[in-house]
Formats: structure tokens, C-alpha cells, sequence
């Protein structure tokens, strides 16, 4: 036997203060209408630091600090200067990635290998890129001279914290506006870090702020007369509210909600990498991933081959603490998510599909699942029509590849699919006909700052990424 | 940390008779061109996957001595005389003579006309001695000559033979032709372990590599080798990925278990530490075993040396302090 001896990353390398106030008018300010809230490690529920919760009258603070940032200092700016704001703040990323890293994988549960190898890179990249549109804009595709809109609300959920603040700061700033962030409520920390950096890189006052909080702080930010364009990634249902509330303004807005992807295995495809893209595209931050392949689609004449190798590739999963650079699957991010995952196992369970998990001891503190996959799941089942967004896979057949595309579809979101052939023709065949903003072929998960990212149907509008993002920061 | 049981590559599905399918250049190309294909950059992405784990302190410890026991240590050069490899056979026995906890490495390996030079230092001591043979490393020389040079080996006194296969066959699509050529060597070697070179960097396909494995399977071959280290492209982390897959779908198929060989460009400690990770995620702890894995190396001996005497000294020592044979 060969057993890894524990290889945690070090903790020591950043610095968490016991208490965060809001960034507004690019300085930490205390609350003036708010209280204060705990963020926590779901790997040991230990506190980590105690988070400001704004109120109405804080983000109206925050609101007026963005406004006159942008009425004075950033819209005037030209594009060159603002790219090296940018620049700037990419770069310093990159030399305090290992510091943001460890902060992610302590406050969101995800294992470091992913934030110090995916998140990171990823979040560093979004800046390069949008900072290299910044004197471009002419060139974007939107007529000779495309205008920012102003003020920009952007709310982001806990999965990839700091990941979803780069999606939506960076084609933000790189376009002319300035923006009021709201973090998630578990996973405020590293933007709250990010704001040092805006300090670090001299980034003029006003031009972001942080206002940390919950579901009503976020309320009153969208909600907010002086904002101009709403983004917003998350649950369907908060989607659904806040189209509701920006309904009959002149508030531009974009929404990433939920998914329910379907993972298409076809009998001829490369099976050994279709087994990591099934994992990858499920067990990956746990499968707390809006464009995770939930649905497992196998062509019934392997689908035995295909779950046999996928239940010894499980087996293999490492699951544990999150800074131990070996481990795969970290925590669940919260109790209330855990519960979740739960309630929808129990139901998958209920309603008659065979639920298997590879043995895996989880630790006794924190928030834990093993791994699961449901096979002889139905379309009828809830855990093949309700986002689990958590590490269950559902393992559906099909037999033709029009019944694969049907089933595909029949799900009110479309947000990614994986087709996984090694017939090329019928890549094209397929992504023609599936509806999902995303459609990856023989590999899933994959992001770029370059590829436009979002959805069809209750998945959400707007793109975000590539050229297409700037499209939602830009008065056009 | 918390981690899961290793988990063994058992053979649920129902064992298979593919003896038959030698028989037929139809059968066997059919049968080859069936298997599943390899997506390039899936396999180029998950052994670099495998290759990011950490392997610290005791698991360190335990990689080193395991991989010092899987080293072929290996000379395979012209200018290769009695007493270079004597002395290489006396270094494969105490690779470390200020340490005789220091395991011997799995083999030495050699030209045919070296293997008696070799044989009469390793004699009884547990170390296999190994010979390259068919026309090493082209295999462009007609059968019977190649057949000559393997007996000549065994004769010698080698008990593993590294054959390489017909690329030129291969490559024109002629897989019986391949496939009789290992059969003869095989029977040639007689007691002798047959280890099949693919030369994978000539096959240069990921495809090419799992079809050649399974048909050096299917003929008898008791190791897959990735390369003879004489061109430019050896092992690499994702050919020896593929190969790993096949022997483990070949015993699911079979019940017959095969070992993998990896050959050239493996230098450094931290090398071959990310090979046993990707064959214990793999593979499982089966293969974790100098009778199922091994290393073609030569310098790769003395890093491990190295990185040994590191961890229990607590400091490196200089190049100097290990020996150069």
C-alpha cells in the first residue's frame, strides 16, 4: 500500500484580521445602519472573522462613493489608464495568488489544489484580459465609441467567490463603469482581501466597493434607484426576484442562475477520459458548480462499462481537508447547503434509484458528503429535474443520439452540456440541437476569459466573458 | 487528512478467451481498431493531474525505496566493456555501500554480449539480469537472426528479455506479422521474462499506443516497455498513462496481469514519485511491485540515492559522496 502522508498547505501565509468593516469609497468603514455576521470554515466550523452587514443606508453610502467615482474619476479616465489599473491589479493577484488561494479553499471548503490551480489562474487571466479590451472598445464589435452605463450592482454566489468577483469587476471596470459588490454571506473573505488590493494597486477611491451581507443587503442594492445595470449569478428563484425588481426601470440586466447539465457518453467515445470528464464535471468544488454535468447521459450499449470504471475512478477520490494539497472533494460549504444535498438525496432514494458512494470516512466537524452517484434514475425523478448542486450524479440511458438530445433538453435550464464521441460529425450534430449556452466536447469545465459563458431558458441571459461580456457593461 | 482505502483493480466483468484472435490478420486488426480511443488531451491532462500530488515525509521515504527496487539499471552503450558493467552490476547490488539498509535495485540490463560479464557478480543475489535482444534497438534484421540473439542472451544467463517490437510492421498495418514475431520471441526466451518495447515515440499516437500494448499482450508478453531510450521521445507521463489503463482492462479481460515498464528520460526522484502515484491511482497497489513495475534508468539511480540520504540525514549531500559506475 502506498498511503500519502498529509501534505497541508500553510495557513500562516495570510493574514486574517478578526473583524472586516465595508469597503466604501476605497476605505474600510464601520456600518452605520447594519450588524455584523460570522463567516465560518465549513471544513471545522471554526470562525473566521466577523463580517460587517450593510444596510440600506450603507449601500446608498456605497452607491453615491460609485456614482461620483465614475462621474469624476473613471469615465473620464481613458481606456489606456484604466488597462493599467487593471494590469496592475492582475498582476498583483498573481504575487499574492498563494495568499488568496489558502483564504478561498479556509472560507468557501473547496480543495486547495483546485483554487491554487483553477480559481486563481482563472481570476488573474479575467483581469489580464479584460484590461487588454480597456483602449480597445471602439473595436469590440458595438459601433465607434460604446459608452459604459454608470453604476453596476453585481451580486455573487459562494462558489467560486473570488472567481465570480473577476467575472464581474473586470469587464465592469475595463468598460467605463464602477461597481457596488455584494460577496455571498458565507464567502465574503477574499473579496474583502481583493479590496486590499485595490488599495495596494492605487486604484482610485470609489471606483469598487465592497458592501458585505446577506439576502436583504442584496436586496437593497439592486433595488437601489442609482444603480444602472444589475448582474447577478445564483439561484433561479433570487434570479427570478430581482428580474421582478428591476422589472420597468432603466436598469440593465444580466443574469447566470441555475443547471442541470447533461453529460452525454456515446458508445464510441474515448472512455478512459469520458470517466475523468464525468468526475470532473461533477465532483469538482464538490459539484458546487451552476454548469456542473448533474445529468450523466450513457448510451445503454456501455453504459456497464462506462459506470464500472466511473465507480473504480470514485474510489480513488480523496475526501477531506481542504488544505491538504491532496485532497480532491473539500467541504460543503454550508449547513443549510448540506441539508439540501441531503433532503434531494433522500427523495433520489425515495422514489426508487439506486444510490452508491464509494467507502469514504468523513471527518466529524464540518459540513461533508461522500461522493454519490444514482443509477437507474428517470427523467420523472427530482433528482434528475432539481439542481442538487452538490456531488450526486444522476446516471440516465438513452439508445439514439436523437433520444440523447431529447433528454438533454427536457429540463427547464440550459446552461452546459458534454458530449463525449470520437465521431466529430456528430459533435456538430449535436451542439447544433442542444439547447445549453455552453456545449463542451470530449472534455467539460472548461473556462477562458476569452469564451463567453451563460445560459438558455431558466439558466439565466446576458454573457459573460470573451467579447460578448463587455456587451453587458456597455450602453448598446 | 482522510482519505479512502486503495481500491484493487478487480475484473468484475466476465473473463474472455482471446487467445483465437492471433490466428487471423482480420481478427486481430478488428479486434485492435475496436478498442476505445484515447482522447489526446485527456490523457495529456489527467497524468498531469496525477503528477501535481505531494508525497511527503514516510510516503516519500516509502517511494524512494520502492523505486530504487523497480530500477533497471541499465548501460546500453557501444562502448559498454566487461568491466563497465561489472562494476554496474556491483552498484546494482549495494547502490548505496554507506547504507546497507539501501534496498538492490530490481535488474541490470545490458547488451547480449555483456550478460556473462553480469551474470557472474549477480548469481544468487536476487537482482534479475536483463538483456536487450532482437536487433535492440531497431528490430530491422530478419526473424531468425533476432530469434539467435535472444537464445544467445538466455544462454548467457539473462532471465528477462527486452525485446522491441516490428514498428515498420506495425505502422503499415501488418499486426499479425507483429503479433508472430513476439510469439516466436517469446517461446525463444524459454523461463526468460519477455518485456515488449513498443518504442512509443516512433508509434507517436495515443491510439497506436494502447493498440500496440493490448497486441504485445495478446502474444505472451510478460512487461510493456515504453522505449529503448535511442530516440528522441521516451517515456512520458501520459504514454505510460494509456499503457497502465490497458494492463488493467487486459486482467479484467484476461484474469492475466502484465507489468509496465517505463524507459528513458525518467532522471529525478520527483519523476519517478509522480509514475507511482499514477500507478497506484491507476492500477491500485497490485503494480506496486518490482515484479510489475520497473524503471529503465541509469543517472535516475542516483537521485533517488540522493533524496534518501536527505530524508534520513536531514541534509543533501554533494554528487561525490554517491558512486559513478
Amino acid at each position: 500500500m502506498f498511503e500519502y502522508a498529509p501534505a497541508p498547505e500553510s495557513r500562516s501565509v495570510v493574514d486574517i484580521k478578526p473583524s472586516y468593516g465595508l469597503f466604501i469609497d476605497g476605505k474600510f468603514v464601520d456600518p452605520t445602519d447594519g450588524g455584523s455576521f460570522k463567516s465560518i470554515n465549513p471544513a471545522s466550523e471554526e470562525v473566521l472573522a466577523e463580517v460587517a452587514e450593510g444596510g440600506a443606508g450603507d449601500v446608498d453610502r456605497a452607491v453615491r462613493a460609485a456614482r461620483a467615482a465614475y462621474e469624476k474619476v473613471w469615465g473620464p479616465m481613458p481606456g489606456r489608464d484604466r488597462a493599467k489599473y487593471l494590469f496592475r491589479i492582475a498582476r498583483i493577484i498573481q504575487e499574492r495568488s498563494r495568499e488568496l488561494a489558502v483564504l478561498e479553499s479556509l472560507d468557501n471548503g473547496k480543495p486547495i489544489k483546485e483554487s491554487r490551480d483553477v480559481d486563481l489562474p482563472l481570476v488573474a487571466a479575467h483581469f489580464f484580459y479584460y484590461a487588454g479590451w480597456a483602449d480597445k472598445l471602439e473595436h469590440a464589435g458595438f459601433g465607434p465609441n460604446p459608452r459604459p452605463l454608470g453604476v453596476a450592482a453585481q451580486v455573487i454566489p459562494w462558489n467560486f467567490p473570488l472567481l465570480m468577483l473577476a467575472w464581474k469587476i473586470a469587464p465592469a471596470l475595463a468598460a467605463g463603469n464602477t461597481v457596488v459588490l455584494k460577496p455571498a454571506e458565507t464567502t465574503p473573505l477574499t473579496a474583502l482581501l481583493f479590496a486590499e488590493i485595490c488599495q495596494q494597486a492605487d486604484l482610485p477611491a470609489g471606483v469598487v466597493n465592497i458592501v458585505t451581507g446577506a439576502g436583504e443587503t442584496g436586496r437593497a442594492l439592486v433595488e437601489h434607484p442609482g444603480v444602472d445595470k444589475v448582474a447577478f449569478t445564483g439561484s433561479t428563484e433570487v434570479g427570478r426576484a430581482i428580474a421582478r425588481a428591476v422589472a420597468g426601470t432603466r436598469k440593465k440586466l444580466t443574469l447566470e442562475l441555475g443547471g442541470k447539465a447533461a453529460n452525454i457518453v456515446f458508445d464510441d467515445a474515448p472512455i478512459d477520459q469520458a470517466v475523468e470528464g464525468i468526475v470532473n464535471g461533477i465532483f469538482f468544488n464538490q459539484g458546487h458548480v451552476c454548469c456542473a454535468g448533474s445529468r450523466l447521459l450513457i448510451q445503454e450499449s456501455v453504459a456497464d462499462r462506462v459506470l464500472e470504471s466511473l465507480k473504480r475512478r470514485m474510489a480513488q477520490l480523496r475526501v477531506g481537508d481542504p488544505l491538504d494539497k491532496n485532497t480532491d472533494i473539500g467541504a460543503i460549504n454550508s449547513a443549510a447547503q448540506l441539508a439540501r444535498i441531503r433532503e434531494l438525496s433522500e427523495a433520489g432514494s425515495a422514489e426508487g434509484a439506486e444510490r452508491w458512494s464509494p467507502p469514504c470516512e468523513l471527518p466529524e466537524r464540518g459540513f461533508w458528503f461522500a461522493p454519490t452517484i444514482f443509477t437507474g434514475v428517470t427523467q420523472a425523478h427530482r433528482i434528475a429535474r432539481e439542481e442538487i448542486f452538490g456531488p450526486v450524479l444522476s446516471v440516465l440511458t438513452f439508445r439514439t443520439p436523437a433520444e440523447a438530445v431529447e433528454k438533454a433538453n427536457n429540463t427547464p435550464y440550459g446552461l452546459s452540456a458534454g458530449i463525449w464521441t470520437d465521431k466529430g460529425s456528430r459533435i456538430l450534430w449535436m451542439a447544433d440541437r442542444l439547447r445549453a449556452g455552453v456545449v463542451w466536447a470530449n472534455t467539460f469545465n472548461k473556462f477562458d476569459p476569452t469564451s463567453p459563458f451563460g445560459g438558455y431558458k431558466e439558466s439565466g441571459y446576458g454573457r459573460e466573458g470573451g467579447r460578448h461580456g463587455l456587451e453587458g457593461y456597455l450602453n448598446v | 487528512m482522510r482519505r479512502l482505502p486503495g481500491m484493487t483493480a478487480t475484473a468484475t466483468s466476465a473473463r474472455s478467451d482471446l487467445s483465437e484472435l492471433g490466428r487471423s490478420e482480420t481478427a486481430l486488426r478488428t479486434f485492435l481498431h475496436g478498442l476505445p480511443g484515447v482522447d489526446q488531451v485527456g490523457a495529456e491532462q489527467r497524468a498531469a493531474q496525477l503528477g501535481t500530488r505531494s508525497i511527503k515525509t514516510t510516503a516519500k521515504a516509502q517511494a524512494i525505496d520502492l523505486a530504487i527496487r523497480m530500477v533497471d539499471l541499465t548501460t546500453l552503450e557501444g562502448a559498454d566493456t566487461p568491466g563497465k558493467v561489472r562494476a554496474l552490476a556491483a552498484k546494482a547490488l549495494r547502490p548505496d555501500p554507506a547504507d546497507p539498509s539501501c534496498p538492490h535495485v530490481g535488474a541490470v540490463c545490458v547488451y547480449p554480449a555483456m550478460v556473462p560479464h553480469v551474470a557472474e557478480v549477480l548469481r544468487g543475489s536476487g537482482v534479475h539480469l536483463a538483456s536487450v535482444a532482437t536487433a535492440f534497438p531497431s528490430g530491422q534484421a530478419p526473424l531468425e537472426v533476432k530469434l539467435a540473439d535472444t537464445r544467445a542472451a538466455v544462454e548467457a544467463g539473462a532471465d528477462e528479455i527486452d525485446m522491441v517490437i516490428n514498428r515498420g510492421a506495425f505502422l503499415a498495418g501488418r499486426y499479425k506479422e507483429v503479433y508472430d514475431e513476439i510469439v516466436a520471441t517469446k517461446e525463444a526466451c524459454g523461463d526468460a521474462h519477455l518485456k515488449v518495447i513498443l518504442e512509443t515515440g516512433e508509434l507517436a499516437t495515443y491510439d497506436n499506443v494502447r493498440r500496440a500494448s493490448w497486441l504485445a499482450m495478446l502474444a505472451g508478453g510478460d512487461f510493456i516497455k515504453t522505449s529503448t531510450g535511442k530516440v528522441p521521445v521516451a517515456a512520458t507521463p501520459p504514454v505510460t498513462l494509456v499503457m497502465l489503463e490497458a494492463v488493467r482492462d487486459f486482467r479484467a479481460a484476461t484474469g492475466r496481469q502484465v507489468g509496465v515498464k517505463p524507459a528513458g528520460g525518467i532522471r529525478t526522484t520527483k519523476d519517478a514519485i509522480k509514475y507511482l502515484v499514477m500507478v497506484n491511482e491507476t492500477v491500485g497497489p497490485d503494480w506496486l511491485d518490482p515484479d510489475w513495475f520497473r524503471f529503465g534508468a541509469s543517472s535516475l539511480l542516483n537521485d533517488l540515492l540522493m533524496q534518501r540520504t536527505k530524508l534520513t540525514t536531514g541534509v543533501y549531500a554533494g554528487p561525490d559522496y554517491f558512486t559513478l559506475d
